[in-house]
């Protein structure tokens, strides 16, 4: 008895800043401005503009989870192959940035990539025609792979660490070489790692107004972006919330891919 | 079949400028059951895998079946391995993991099959084929492991503390099923342990090593009772090592008391070292003893008696006996002659230091 009033504290906290906005979320996403009951909120993700807003934040998001998985399986199996102190310092080093603000660390890139900025600015130097680099989608990319590179390695390192020195070497005893290792043994056990990193990059990517306010400028609108202005400058409360629920089927998913792949939470990142 | 299968020449290897083998030599035959037995840290695991292919030695050659073949990675060698943790693939079914060699060597379908088939009936796990890794037992991951190495048909089979994770009672019915598999395949196993009773029960040769050398190699019984060294002497089973003089041919001085013994050649008045297995002392009524002492120490363990039976000179014998003499009771000590084994005194404090400082 005495042990669960100890988890009152949390319970309400938990009551009060988490299932009451969710529920008023919920509430404001299914009615319209008279308090009526309603799926149009919802169903407003199907009108050209947000269709286009979410496609693109999907696209986006997509090619961001690829190129992160890609930088960071090498760098996890070369970190695994460092000696244990060699390895968990490189990953200090990796953690490092991610102590700086999020926000510093995106406006820094809109530094290096303004049209007077730095990059462009060498550019001029040397004498090379100036590019556009910031405002594109490519630029939004860089800041997602820039920012959340880290909870991918993470979770990789972490299951591939995991795995016994000894069942590579009972791979390799067994006849095969290198190449069939990584695709039959390494993969197919860092497997929750990956699915771990895709869901921790892919997610927060898809939802994120932050880094394309900043390096997308206001030419290229996210889904995120769109309900951030439903919040704030358009007053709609009712259909900020509705494509907010459209948002969350989308993280749900994930977190359900999660707890197929991942069942004893191997690949937690921290 | 006078050529060795596998031929150790002057491996040497160090890790970190720490030296693990210092010029290692070692034949094994076509069949044989050696086990490599010594303290952690002797360097046992490092020469199973020098001739797994694992580790690749500083200076040396290993010579398989005539050919050299230190150079040659793991996967090109005739050879497959049992590892101490099992190793096993948990993300395949029990039948993938053993299949997982013949798969890499591109074998027929039905030929996998049927080796599954047969491998699983070797090790008593008939109709294994489809469960997880996870819903087994360690005695049966470890039959799995084993499965899935003699699937590959290897003619040597190197096994790295298969039985150090499992309790006595698995372990020693274990002992016997490695007997019985090693006969029915006709391979030659290499066979690591730490554990004397083991290598004792199992091999047919023992290597025992200590600090990167071959202290001992030879059968079970001359190991045991005819130990080379002091080292060999305390780590095979107990005994007691007492510092004596040979008077002369088969007469030796402990203790200023003259026990006959069988032992010859080793001079006159010079000082050896004498090994008494405590099995071997009998505790006789005083005045029949050729020394005597009094008992300090009793236990009871079951199938005997030990006793520690203390001399006036102060030294501790540790004596098994199925007959019990109570703590104060003076005994006499007897020992026949073929019971004592004499040794030669360390040449040099060093190699006494590698010898007893375990």
């Amino acid at each position: 008895m005495s042990k669960k009033i100890l988890s009152g504290p949390y319970i309400m906290w938990m009551i009060g800043f988490i299932l009451i906005p969710l529920a008023l979320i919920v509430y404001y996403g299914l009615t319209d401005r008279s308090g009526a009951f309603t799926l149009a909120n919802v169903l407003s993700v199907t009108s050209p503009e947000h269709a286009k807003a979410l496609w693109l934040s999907l696209g986006l998001s997509f090619i961001s989870t690829v190129l992160c998985l890609i930088l960071a399986y090498p760098l996890a199996m070369v970190l695994r192959s460092r000696g244990m102190g060699q390895g968990s310092f490189i990953v200090f080093i990796f953690i490092l940035p991610m102590w700086m603000n999020f926000l510093l660390r995106t406006l820094a890139w809109q530094t290096l990539l303004e049209k007077n900025g730095v990059i462009n600015g060498i550019l001029t130097a040397l004498h090379l025609p100036n590019q556009n680099l910031i405002n594109t989608s490519g630029a939004i990319i860089l800041g997602m792979v820039y920012n959340f590179l880290p909870f991918m390695v993470l979770p990789i390192y972490n299951v591939l660490m995991k795995i016994d020195d000894n069942v590579i070497s009972a791979a390799r005893d067994l006849g095969a070489n290198s190449v069939q290792v990584l695709f039959r043994i390494l993969f197919p056990l860092s497997i929750p790692g990956i699915v771990s990193g895709i869901t921790m990059v892919f997610v927060p990517a898809l939802t994120t107004f932050v880094i394309s306010n900043l390096l997308g400028g206001s030419k290229i609108l996210l889904i995120g972006n769109v309900i951030e202005q439903e919040f704030t400058k358009g007053s709609n409360w009712n259909l900020g919330s509705g494509l907010s629920l459209v948002l969350m089927i989308f993280i749900l998913i994930s977190m359900a891919l999660i707890a197929k792949y991942d069942k004893n939470g191997e690949g937690t990142a921290f | 079949m006078g050529q060795p299968l596998i031929d150790l020449r002057n491996i040497t290897k160090s890790f970190d400028g720490t030296m693990v083998l210092d010029d290692l030599n070692l034949s094994v035959k076509e069949n044989a059951f050696v086990t490599l037995l010594g303290p952690s840290g002797c360097g046992k695991t490092t020469t199973l895998r020098i001739i797994g292919g694992f580790e690749s030695p500083d200076k040396g050659q290993v010579i398989f079946d005539g050919q050299d073949i230190t150079s040659l990675p793991p996967n090109k060698r005739q050879l497959n391995t049992v590892f101490q943790k099992y190793a096993l693939f948990n993300h395949m079914s029990i039948s993938e993991n053993i299949a997982f060699g013949l798969k890499i060597k591109n074998k027929p379908k039905a030929y996998i099959k049927d080796k599954i088939k047969y491998a699983l009936r070797l090790v008593n796990l008939d109709g294994f084929e489809n469960r997880t890794v996870s819903s087994l037992s360690g005695g049966q991951q470890q039959r799995i492991a084993i499965a899935r190495a003699i699937v590959n048909e290897p003619r040597v089979l190197l096994l790295d503390e298969p039985l150090g994770a499992l309790d006595l009672k698995l372990r020693q019915d274990m002992q016997y099923e490695l007997i019985r598999l090693k006969n029915e395949l006709g391979i030659t196993f290499i066979y690591v342990t730490h554990d004397q009773e083991e290598a004792l029960t199992m091999s047919d040769t023992i290597v025992v090593m200590n600090q990167g050398y071959i202290q001992q190699m030879g059968s079970p019984e001359n190991i045991y009772n005819e130990p080379e060294n002091a080292f060999v002497a305390d780590f095979i089973g107990e005994s007691n090592i007492v510092p004596g003089i040979m008077v002369r041919d088969e007469l030796v001085e402990i203790f200023h008391a003259k026990f006959v013994c069988v032992d010859k050649g080793f001079g006159i008045h010079k000082p050896v070292d004498v090994v008494i297995r405590p099995e071997d002392i009998d505790l006789v009524a005083p005045e029949e003893g050729t020394l005597t002492g009094i008992v300090t120490h009793l236990i009871f363990k079951g199938v005997h008696y030990e006793m520690e039976v203390t001399t006036p000179d102060g030294f501790e014998w540790l004596v098994h006996s199925t007959d019990m003499f109570p703590v104060g009771q003076e005994v006499g000590i007897h020992v026949n002659p073929f019971d004592i084994q004499i040794m030669n005194k360390p040449a040099s404090e060093d190699e006494e230091a590698v010898g007893i400082n375990e």
